[in-house]
């Protein structure tokens, strides 16, 4: 066996692909965290971003982006306001399979939409510069990458000025502590549910900018494969508190660009077997997740 | 699950689609079969969702097992060692017959069904979920990477085509059968237990782990029966048609239909199969009425997301199968 050569690019790379999942486990965790509802749509959400920079692509640059960050906003709250909402009181499981109809649906739009032209697939080219490498300490990293660790990082610190510092963010984490309670001392479930349910979307667009540079064709299943994985991430963190749900995102994202990057293709087909028998062990293990505190309570029941 | 009549509403329904499948043309015919065949599939996740309340992700990795040794134990003799070159000898040099692979289908969901529940029935909730998940990612890679078992990333093709109207309702019978006997059974009744409050019936001496286990290995049996039924039906299978897509599919069924009873996964499998066969052929153009290509999909999602925000227990509301009035 030769030795795998994990040399710095494969882990600048692997970085960056880890800061990418962080962001969207963030997304995917505030809203567990005040609906307890594991949204298996926020990939559609990315990729109405995707191709709304698509579609934007003779604009200018900033133009595109802000139209992608309003289209995924204004999307995300239509999907609280008509999805979310109604099954507020519904179980768990009712909740997942209606976000699978949701996405499946979305998926459908996208494809009528994208095969106007006849072809399936829309270019989004309009950052490409991104994917230019610079050399910062002998290494070379391309511009994307240190793009979403810078990302990751202002997001999840503003995220945490947010939650640790103001009144609202105080709500948010009385809320996903306990929801009941919460209203009964004065929360307001629409105000805390929209914010977390906006800022899930600002996310959202951030996640489809960057993987649109890495990724330029659009597809409607664009993202589909990258919030299986996250999700995978998130539960394996631990889903019940926002940080170990971003450390399970980020951790998932690592290893895979290392182990990608690492091993020749001939060798990594049956790393996805390897790669579950994994997250199995881990979840028999710590069913509560990987980096949730000893002792800590029971998992959801769904 | 006591009266009679909750076992004989499902299977004269079932029997009366049957029925009728012999009376349309041979292109509408396929949308009765395979109607039929999601009964048997829909039955089968039921099984172990429905009596024990824990989801399952991973219950279509035992029809893809099932689909697979049935197809590949009935693709004829002399054309096997051109096709799959690659089997193991044992596999490559034999052949079966039509309802002894329907067995075998079973019997390879059930075994694989048992050994993966022993560790993963100690999961409950989301855990579960993604664990179950898991189980079908690693099904998966392997059907499609292991050309010693199978035919990899290829299609698998000349696969007798043996599911007809008759085996296709008897299938769905037989599922239908298996699963009433089961709900009734003493098993069932103590699964149901722990599924409503599972400390107190853990408190009254109700092992879940076993009650669960045994609930997921007769689910794998059944599905891996369906998707013998569905290898038969189709006559070629890629491993991407019993992966994501089926999962998703097939738990809407169950969830639009109602989680909580068998006539739910019944009604929900004819219901969903009924409307995506309207669709399509509406597609074609019926009776002057013709929609725009791809509209099937955003309807089929539109009318299923709109059936579950609007009566999220489903259809039947987790009833079983009953005549108003009595």
């Amino acid at each position: 066996v030769t030795a795998a050569v994990v040399d710095a690019q494969t882990i600048a790379d692997a970085v960056g692909l880890g800061a990418v999942y962080a962001l969207m486990a963030v997304g995917i965790g505030l809203v567990f965290g005040v609906l307890r509802l594991v949204n298996f749509a926020y990939g559609q959400l990315v990729m109405a971003g995707a191709y709304t920079l698509a579609f934007t692509s003779s604009w200018p640059v900033a133009g595109s982006i802000a139209a992608c960050v309003v289209v995924v906003v204004a999307l995300s709250l239509a999907m609280e306001r008509a999805v979310f909402r109604p099954l507020r009181t519904q179980s768990p499981a009712v909740m997942l399979v209606t976000t699978f109809a949701v996405a499946f649906l979305l998926q459908a739009v996208a494809l009528l939409l994208d095969v106007r032209d006849d072809t399936i697939g829309e270019p989004a080219a309009s950052l490409a510069q991104l994917n230019q490498a610079v050399s910062v300490g002998g290494v070379d990293v391309r511009k994307v990458t240190i793009v979403a660790v810078l990302a990751a990082a202002v997001a999840l610190g503003l995220l945490a000025l947010l939650l640790r510092r103001t009144s609202v963010g105080l709500h948010m984490r009385a809320a996903a502590t306990d929801f009941p309670t919460a209203r009964l001392l004065g929360v307001r479930a629409n105000t805390v549910i929209g914010l977390a349910v906006v800022l899930a979307g600002v996310l959202a667009a951030a996640v489809a900018v960057i993987l649109t540079v890495q990724f330029p064709l659009v597809t409607p299943d664009f993202a589909l494969r990258d919030t299986i994985v996250v999700l995978v991430g998130v539960v394996v963190g631990g889903i019940d508190r926002l940080w170990t749900a971003t450390l399970g995102g980020f951790t998932i994202g690592f290893a895979t660009g290392v182990i990608n990057g690492a091993l020749p293709t001939d060798k990594t087909v049956f790393l996805p077997s390897a790669v579950f028998a994994l997250v199995i062990l881990v979840l028999l293990l710590r069913p509560a997740g990987l980096f949730a505190p000893r002792g800590s309570g029971a998992v959801e029941r769904v | 699950l006591r009266r009679p009549l909750e076992l004989l509403g499902p299977a004269v329904v079932v029997a009366v689609v049957g029925v009728v499948a012999t009376f349309v043309s041979d292109s509408v015919e396929i949308y009765f079969l395979s109607a039929l065949v999601s009964v048997a599939m829909i039955v089968a996740i039921w099984v172990f969702v429905g009596n024990s309340g824990v989801l399952s992700f991973g219950q279509i990795s035992f029809v893809a097992v099932g689909a697979f040794a049935a197809g590949v134990m009935t693709v004829p003799l002399e054309s096997k060692t051109g096709v799959l070159p690659d089997l193991f000898p044992v596999l490559r040099d034999h052949t079966i017959a039509n309802v002894p692979s329907l067995l075998l289908a079973a019997a390879v969901g059930g075994a694989l069904a048992f050994l993966v529940g022993m560790p993963l029935m100690r999961l409950s909730g989301l855990a579960a979920g993604i664990a179950t998940f898991a189980v079908l990612e690693i099904v998966h890679n392997l059907l499609r990477e292991w050309t010693k078992i199978g035919p990899g990333a290829t299609t698998l093709s000349l696969v007798p085509e043996t599911t007809g109207v008759l085996q296709a309702t008897v299938g769905a019978l037989i599922a239908i059968a298996a699963g009433f006997a089961y709900a009734r059974s003493r098993l069932g009744r103590l699964l149901r237990a722990s599924r409503e409050d599972a400390a107190a019936a853990q408190g009254a001496g109700v092992s879940v782990h076993r009650q669960r286990l045994w609930a997921f290995t007769l689910s794998g049996a059944l599905a891996g029966f369906a998707g013998g039924l569905y290898v038969h039906l189709l006559g070629s299978i890629t491993t991407e048609q019993v992966y994501l897509e089926l999962t998703f599919v097939t738990l809407a069924m169950l969830v639009v239909g109602g989680v909580g009873s068998l006539w739910g996964a019944v009604l929900g499998a004819l219901v969903v199969s009924g409307l995506d066969s309207f669709l399509a052929e509406a597609e074609q153009g019926i009776r002057g009425l013709e929609l725009p290509d791809g509209t099937r999909l955003i309807a089929l999602g539109a009318i299923m997301a709109l059936m579950l925000i609007l009566r999220p227990s489903g259809l039947t509301g987790g009833r079983e199968f009953g005549i108003p009035g009595r």
